[in-house]
């Protein structure tokens, strides 16, 4: 897990090039949006794609914790930056 | 080639709306972002195949399961839910997960502490080149045909859902996965692994709730199944699990499944398949790497209760499943009816539970699962080609820049040839046991060898060849007789029960066979085995020497961490009895 200040192998760091923590927060939190839109938008009418009535909002029961799931990796992301060793140039 | 009957059916076409699109766009566009992101980290082979040895625990803990949440996963299991009902659990709870602690705990120390780049790099090691040869050839291959297997299924998605023709799914879907695989290697590949696994779990709970609600809750499904009549007991306990093994004897089934199912198949597949080995190797310590597949054990623990249940759902939910299985009890040989098998379950669900919105994140998951799949299976095939034939035995002593080379170029051989394998695919009903078969002939006897190789220090260089080829050759014979209807004891060719009889018989050839050859031959001195063998290697070496101050943490020790996964395995056992 990233430990912020960590600084081992020769001491030298670079924060990773990209987190995968912020892209997965980046995605569930359009994936979130959208569907919990669609959700609210819907008003009453719980129909599936296919046409039937499943008496859930489906849309906005898993549009709510998506948003939920990105806030905690962003959560996540922000206050543990991840630091990596540089690799030795002649690694392998 | 069968590849016309399979789909063509319009009432599994889904309706996806335009924002059905957007979603799946946006997931393309990081699957593809992140590809092109992790070629900036690439610069010696060490980073291609094994992303340089730097992940974290956590990441390469959840690639370790997402590499095999595929195919077999999704397609396979909730067919085997849809099928056979609870007793598919036993994948996980008997087979998986009691095999990724060992992993962690006993075989760990060695892959990651030998620093070896690959399981086939290990036997050369251990037992020298003919081994090697045998075990990286045959690892290649198979690769590469679970490649197609994987490519098939995402083909059939493809073909649902837009309509294409199953060939232009199969081509699109592999020049996608080849576009990331090349450019970023092993990372690219373990980044898009842990992006599907939270992709999938968004597929694969509401679908699992929402089907609950609908037939109302757990006992309502119970009331579905018990309705139809068909053999109902057998599908709502684990125990003893004579539909899925196809064993009529109670006792005998158990054991099929313990033993079969349970020490072979599943030690052999996550102990010993280098596509999964291969994530740990990524870890960047000791520690990371033995708590890999800890850390995926949990979530592997729970993650069937989204898979066979939704299964069951279908079967119960969707009139045209329901339709089949009451036909093919009439009728056990019944392959489909109007272009329906269990295989479809996933997709009918979706179309039955998912509103628009829903759908299109359901059908990202989806593809996500099949592209990790076949990208694991790609991303090892790459690096077992070039170091563990390509380097040791065609161009030797060549600059790492001229191997990296190599490892792209053969990666976009593994996409072609995985092509013609989704063609050999498409002519099975039920893709979990084209896999079962392929596992039991490859890895139930590497098992074997490995176990006698870890800790008998007798066994030698002769004994290590001769014991996985006479053992994978007898799994053929036994499922080759089984095909034929000669053996029917252990079940019919639509069970598992020959792959699980299969798997015995190669780990007791090798067994045998590896163990009278070893006391005819010459054993390797004992200084060439430190570090490779249980007994000649000081315990403070397993446990590795590169540990972080946080690694010492108690709720890092690898120890702990497995017991704890099996101790809620058993609970969830019990629950399911």
């Amino acid at each position: 897990m990233a430990d912020a200040n960590r600084t081992s192998g020769g001491g030298k760091s670079r924060v990773l090039l990209f987190d995968l923590r912020w892209i997965l927060a980046f995605l569930f939190g359009v994936y979130g949006i959208v569907v919990t839109l669609m959700g609210l938008l819907a008003n009453a009418k719980t129909y599936t794609a296919s046409g039937q009535d499943v008496h859930v909002n489906v849309n906005l029961w898993t549009g709510i914790p998506m948003l939920v799931l990105a806030a905690l990796f962003a959560l996540w992301a922000a206050l543990r930056p991840t630091f990596v060793p540089r690799s030795d140039d002649n690694a392998g | 080639m069968a590849t016309t009957q399979v789909l063509a059916d319009a009432s599994l076409r889904l309706n996806a709306a335009p924002i059905d699109y957007v979603l799946i766009g946006v997931y393309f566009v990081l699957v593809l972002g992140i590809g092109a992101m992790a070629r900036r980290s690439v610069s010696s082979s060490l980073d291609f195949f094994l992303s340089g040895r730097s992940m974290p625990a956590w990441v390469t803990g959840l690639a370790f399961i997402s590499a095999n949440l595929g195919a077999v996963e999704i397609f396979g299991m909730t067919a085997n839910g849809a099928q056979f009902g609870v007793p598919t659990v036993h994948y996980y709870w008997i087979g998986a997960v009691p095999a990724m602690v060992f992993l962690g705990l006993v075989m760990m120390p060695f892959y990651y502490g030998s620093k070896v780049r690959s399981v086939p790099e290990f036997l050369l090691r251990r037992f020298g080149p003919a081994t090697h040869l045998v075990n990286g050839v045959s690892f290649a291959v198979a690769q590469v045909l679970i490649a197609g297997i994987n490519l098939y299924a995402l083909g059939t998605v493809v073909n649902l859902l837009l309509g294409w023709p199953l060939w232009v799914s199969i081509v699109v879907a592999a020049a996608i996965v080849l576009a990331y695989t090349t450019l970023g290697g092993l990372s690219a590949a373990i980044y898009n692994e842990v992006m599907q696994f939270f992709v999938i779990l968004a597929l694969l709970i509401p679908l699992t709730i929402v089907g609950l609600a609908k037939v109302g809750g757990w006992s309502g499904l119970m009331d579905k199944i018990n309705a139809t009549h068909l053999n109902p007991s057998a599908q709502l306990s684990s125990w003893p699990g004579t539909n899925i093994t196809g064993i009529n004897n109670p006792v005998l089934s158990v054991l099929g499944i313990v033993f079969g199912l349970g020490f072979v198949l599943s030690f052999g597949y996550w102990t010993t398949n280098f596509a999964e080995v291969q994530r740990a190797l990524s870890a960047k310590n000791m520690s990371a790497a033995r708590r890999t597949p800890l850390i995926g054990a949990f979530p592997k623990t729970f993650i069937v209760l989204v898979i066979f249940i939704p299964g069951m759902l279908a079967a119960v939910i969707s009139p045209e499943l329901a339709k089949f299985k009451a036909a093919q009890v009439a009728n056990p040989n019944l392959k489909s009816l109007d272009g329906i098998n269990y295989n479809n379950a996933t997709e009918l669900l979706m179309r039955d539970l998912l509103p628009n919105g829903m759908l299109g994140v359901a059908i990202a998951g989806l593809l996500a699962a099949f592209m990790a799949g076949m990208a694991a299976n790609i991303s090892s095939f790459n690096t077992v080609f070039t170091y563990d034939i390509w380097q040791p035995y065609i161009r030797k002593d060549r600059p790492d820049g001229y191997y990296l080379r190599i490892g792209r170029l053969v990666t976009v051989v593994g996409c072609v040839v995985a092509i013609a394998a989704a063609f050999i695919a498409s002519g099975y009903g039920n893709v979990m046991n084209y896999l079962q078969t392929l596992f039991s002939f490859f890895n139930a006897p590497l098992f074997a060898t490995f176990i006698l190789a870890l800790f008998w220090k007798r066994m030698t260089k002769a004994a290590g060849w001769s014991g996985l080829v006479s053992g994978t050759v007898s799994a053929v014979i036994v499922f080759a007789l089984a095909n034929a209807g000669v053996l029917t004891i252990f079940g019919s060719t639509d069970t598992q029960g020959p792959s699980f009889v299969g798997a015995m018989v190669a780990f007791v050839v090798d067994v045998v066979v590896s163990v009278v050859v070893s006391l005819a031959t010459e054993p390797k001195p004992d200084s060439e085995l430190r570090g490779l063998v249980w007994s000649l290697t000081p315990r403070g070496a397993l446990r590795g020497g590169d540990d972080e101050p946080g690694d010492r943490a108690w709720y890092r020790r690898p120890a702990v961490l497995g017991a704890t996964v099996l101790v809620i395995a058993l609970a969830l056992n019990i629950v399911f009895w």
